[in-house]
């Protein structure tokens, strides 16, 4: 009898702790949701308009979340006690009517009570680190699997260059990744360096922020579960536009990721001369010619052809990419023009130079660029 | 007490010429006038800093807005942020110590009072040769141009090749000269707390205001001197062909981030910890009990001060260290927070049971409590390294951080204000513009700093002069700009009660919210002697002895 009595409060207990659990965890959600409720329409699609780290699609984002929730649990309860306590203090002893003008018991302490508030607190320290230790130590030193995907992010200012050496890309800007099933693995492993001053990778619904520090290799990883684009920025102060150094992670399907990639291995074919005039016109051949004979060729890289500059990101396959600039400004035609003839329009204070060219020569260079697919 | 309070009568002199006035204060070494320059000092930066942050309030008010430039607004947040707390935090609280401290410990001036006048012309000096940048600094944008690397000017957006011209060297020089200003007052707080105490005040009778400024001089001992190290190698960097910071060259951008942290994560307790002295000192006048368990308050105060020391590097849980010394970090990180936070409840029990008041002081202490405890608990989400990887550099931080600043210590500052005005003034500040200054600005300061956290949970970083629309930061950016302006007003309105005031606010006497201190003992303001004969002392509240002789507190405490 005796037995059956514990067995029954104990799973009582369980029972009761877990719905407090669940209470409390939905609370924490719908405070996340009704945070994004007016602009969560779009989120449904593929595109995620809003980084909100309450949001996440990725296992070390995920991980956060989790011990988000716990932290937010612990010291929201804190917050409770302490304010309700001080809410009692001020409504109960505010303002006492005694008319005798008498001081009230003068009471220097209480040794019980401040081991109580003190032992107390330190019981919760030790429960939040140690969840806290557990998750640091899952993101930081999971194992790479074979089916990892290397990408070497190098921060400048204020674009950031990608670069997967097993497959030979070099792009800029934009990262294309694929989607990490856990049937089949396939996360993201990241090398991050600086070519300049710090920098920090953040895409929130996807990982936490890490540094790209100079003369230092860091090193982070992803693996999202759906597909879409997902939006971030720079989140270390780099310079004077450390605010548009825009990042976008394009989540791809294995095929999609795998069509994206051969597009961007396959060296431009239409390198030389002969090539650009068989398929296209006197402007890009112009475009070309000035592209190869001005300063461009000292910052910028397009494959196959004497431009081999790594100051500036490389333009091999600068139509494939929706954005100029970090994402400063969409990728158009107008604004091609524009970035090359005055940058400060678009990012005042970015290391782009006006190249000072007449409207025919920009004109030429910028059809020139529309070719490099 | 009539007794006690004789003051020697000093001739008037009316007719003085002003210039003479002037010479006088710029001369001086009386602890009073030179805590009284600290003050006025802090308050025009205030006013100063605050114009800088509206500025970048208004610019973040809507998307893509070109209010100012993108160069302006990277200079603003950096002089916003040293300005707050090199030239308003630290002078103001020196201020208040430099007042109150020999007064309170029964002497009649700091120990050196000359190295005291050096320390503040130094702060001073430091201060304005910060803002001749804006006049006179050869920066990257061409000439007048204000350093804008941030307020910890991590390298290596310093080095030459980053950052040429002049415009960081006076972030580097004004600070290393107000460092040795900051060095020197904590050198005379110590000393005239170790020597100067009064018959009967043993170490275990001292206010609390007093230990806690002991403390937080030995913080200021320990911790300017690495910023100073770091600075000192930066100029030799830029400027002799040192190579510390250059990691073009095979040097370290982290080093810098250590030397750096390891003075700024004390430098913000040193903040903090006068302004736990003013509310221990406040609270308990104005609810009419001592303060509850004052020898763990000493206690908890000297372990904040050493562990302190070991915390910085949670400034720096995105940089790459591994998951041990990410694990340190953390657990030291969240071990600080207990002696911290359980100074909340010594307050609260404080005021458990006794009659509380609520005069405008009160009312900022009893803001500060609710405002401290908020800003503890983020500062322990903060604390928890992985939350922290998604947190830091983000709005969350500037939250959190403002909340501590300025719901913390700013509304401790004015409690002080408005309880300590009187004694150094003789008037007693207009209750009513009071209230209005307090309400205003707790109202503005919760529209901005609560409503600032969640732009930071949507992913805005910090330190950006314009950010993109439809991310979902719009509404939040423009609520937290409206609550700037209702602060701004507020502090107007007290800056008006403070000058008004002076010449028309009432006599306060010696002793206005009948306290127990011994800075209530004398004539509101003081004579320049303090203490016609130094009082002994046989409590922690000497004056409770002397108005309830039949209930002395020696037999208690």
């Amino acid at each position: 009898m005796e037995t059956l009595t514990r067995m029954n409060s104990a799973s009582h207990n369980a029972n009761r702790s877990s719905l407090v659990g669940r209470l409390a965890r939905s609370l924490v959600s719908l405070v996340g949701i009704l945070l994004t409720a007016g602009f969560s329409a779009a989120s449904q699609s593929q595109d995620n308009p809003i980084p909100n780290i309450f949001e996440t699609h990725s296992t070390p984002a995920d991980a956060i979340r989790h011990l988000s929730f716990f932290v937010l649990i612990v010291t929201g309860a804190i917050f409770l006690v302490v304010f309700s306590l001080l809410t009692y203090i001020v409504v109960k002893y505010g303002n006492r009517e005694s008319g005798d003008g008498r001081e009230p018991p003068q009471v220097y302490g209480s040794t019980q009570i401040e081991l109580a508030w003190t032992v107390i607190p330190v019981l919760i320290v030790v429960v939040l680190f140690l969840a806290t230790a557990r998750v640091i130590h899952a993101i930081q030193d999971a194992p790479k699997p074979a089916t990892a995907v290397d990408v070497i992010a190098i921060g400048h200012q204020f674009w950031w260059e990608f670069r997967y050496p097993a497959l030979g890309i070099v792009t800029a800007n934009e990262l294309h990744i694929p989607v990490s099933g856990p049937a089949h693995p396939t996360p993201t492993f990241l090398k991050l360096l600086s070519a300049d001053t710090d920098h920090s990778f953040w895409v929130p619904q996807l990982a936490g922020k890490t540094d790209l520090i100079p003369n230092r290799v860091n090193e982070m990883w992803l693996d999202p579960h759906v597909t879409g684009i997902f939006l971030g920025q720079c989140a270390q102060y780099c310079g004077t536009q450390h605010a548009k150094m825009l990042l976008q992670v394009f989540v791809e399907s294995p095929d999609a990721f795998q069509a994206w990639a051969s597009a961007q291995k396959a060296s431009d074919t239409q390198t030389s001369f002969t090539q650009v005039a068989a398929t296209h016109g006197e402007n890009e051949i112009s475009g070309k010619r000035i592209f190869e004979t001005t300063a461009c060729v000292n910052c910028h890289t397009v494959a196959g052809t004497p431009a081999t500059g790594r100051f500036g990101p490389d333009l091999t396959h600068l139509m494939s990419r929706r954005t100029i600039a970090a994402g400063a400004a969409k990728n158009t035609a107008d604004n091609l023009r524009l970035w090359i003839e005055n940058p400060g329009a678009i990012k005042p204070g970015s290391l782009m130079p006006a190249m000072q060219l007449s409207k025919t020569d920009l004109d030429a260079l910028v059809r020139y660029l529309e070719t490099l697919r | 007490m009539s007794s006690d309070a004789l003051t020697i009568q000093t001739a008037k002199a009316v007719d003085r010429p002003w210039l003479e006035t002037v010479h006088e204060w710029v001369i001086t070494v009386d602890h009073k006038r030179l805590g009284i320059l600290y003050i006025l000092f802090a308050l025009l930066f205030l006013v100063i800093g605050g114009l800088e942050a509206t500025i970048m309030r208004i610019q973040l008010m809507r998307p893509h807005l070109n209010f100012v430039s993108p160069q302006v607004f990277n200079r603003m947040f950096t002089m916003h942020g040293t300005t707050m707390i090199f030239f308003v935090a630290m002078p103001i609280l020196f201020g208040f110590a430099n007042y109150f401290v020999p007064i309170m410990v029964g002497a009649r001036d700091m120990a050196f009072p000359r190295l005291n006048a050096f320390s503040f012309w130094l702060t001073a000096f430091g201060g304005f040769l910060l803002y001749f940048s804006f006049l006179g600094g050869f920066g990257l944008y061409g000439a007048g141009n204000a350093p804008d690397v941030g307020w910890w000017a991590y390298a290596p957006l310093t080095a030459r090749a980053f950052s040429p011209g002049h415009s960081s060297d006076y972030w580097t020089i004004s600070l290393l000269v107000s460092g040795l200003g900051s060095i020197g007052t904590a050198i005379n707080i110590i000393a005239t707390i170790l020597c100067l105490r009064c018959p009967g005040m043993k170490l275990s009778r001292m206010p609390l205001f007093a230990w806690m400024n002991m403390v937080m001089s030995g913080m200021v001992l320990i911790a300017i001197t690495p910023l100073s190290a770091a600075q000192i190698m930066l100029l030799v960097d830029r400027y002799l062909g040192g190579h510390f910071f250059d990691t073009q060259a095979g040097g370290s951008a982290t080093i810098w981030m250590h030397f750096f942290w390891i003075f700024g994560h004390p430098e913000v307790y040193i903040l903090i910890i006068p302004c736990f002295a003013f509310v221990s000192e406040i609270v308990p006048v104005f609810s009419r009990k001592p303060i509850f368990g004052y020898p763990v308050m000493v206690g908890a105060t000297v372990c904040i001060a050493f562990v302190s020391m070991s915390v910085w590097a949670h400034h720096m849980f995105t940089i790459g260290m591994n998951s041990y010394g990410n694990s340190f970090f953390a657990l030291t990180t969240m071990v600080v927070g207990v002696p911290t936070g359980i100074k909340i409840f010594n307050w609260l029990g404080t005021m458990w049971g006794g009659k509380i008041i609520f005069k405008t002081p009160m009312l900022f202490c009893i803001a500060f409590l609710f405002q401290f405890l908020i800003a503890g608990l983020t500062g322990v989400m903060l604390g928890v390294a992985p939350f922290n990887w998604q947190l830091s550099g983000s709005y969350f931080v500037v939250a959190h951080f403002h909340y501590v600043i300025v719901g913390g210590i700013l509304f401790a500052v004015f409690a002080a204000f408005y309880y300590w005005y009187p004694k150094i003034t003789g008037r007693m500040l207009n209750e009513s513009l009071g209230k209005l200054h307090f309400w205003l600005f707790l109202i503005g300061f919760h529209l901005t700093f609560d409503i600032m956290h969640i732009p930071g949970i949507l992913g805005m970083p910090r330190r950006i002069y314009t950010y993109e629309p439809g991310r979902g930061w719009d509404i939040w950016n423009l609520l937290c700009t409206i609550g700037t302006f209702l602060q701004g007003i507020a502090v107007l309105i007290f800056v008006a009660n403070l000058i008004i005031s002076y010449f028309k606010g009432p006599k306060a006497g010696n002793d206005p919210w009948d306290a127990w201190t011994l800075e209530w003992l004398v004539s509101s303001p003081p004579p320049d002697y303090n203490f016609a004969t130094i009082p002994t002392v046989a409590s922690r509240r000497p004056l409770w002895d002397r108005k309830h002789p039949e209930d002395p507190d020696n037999l208690y405490e």
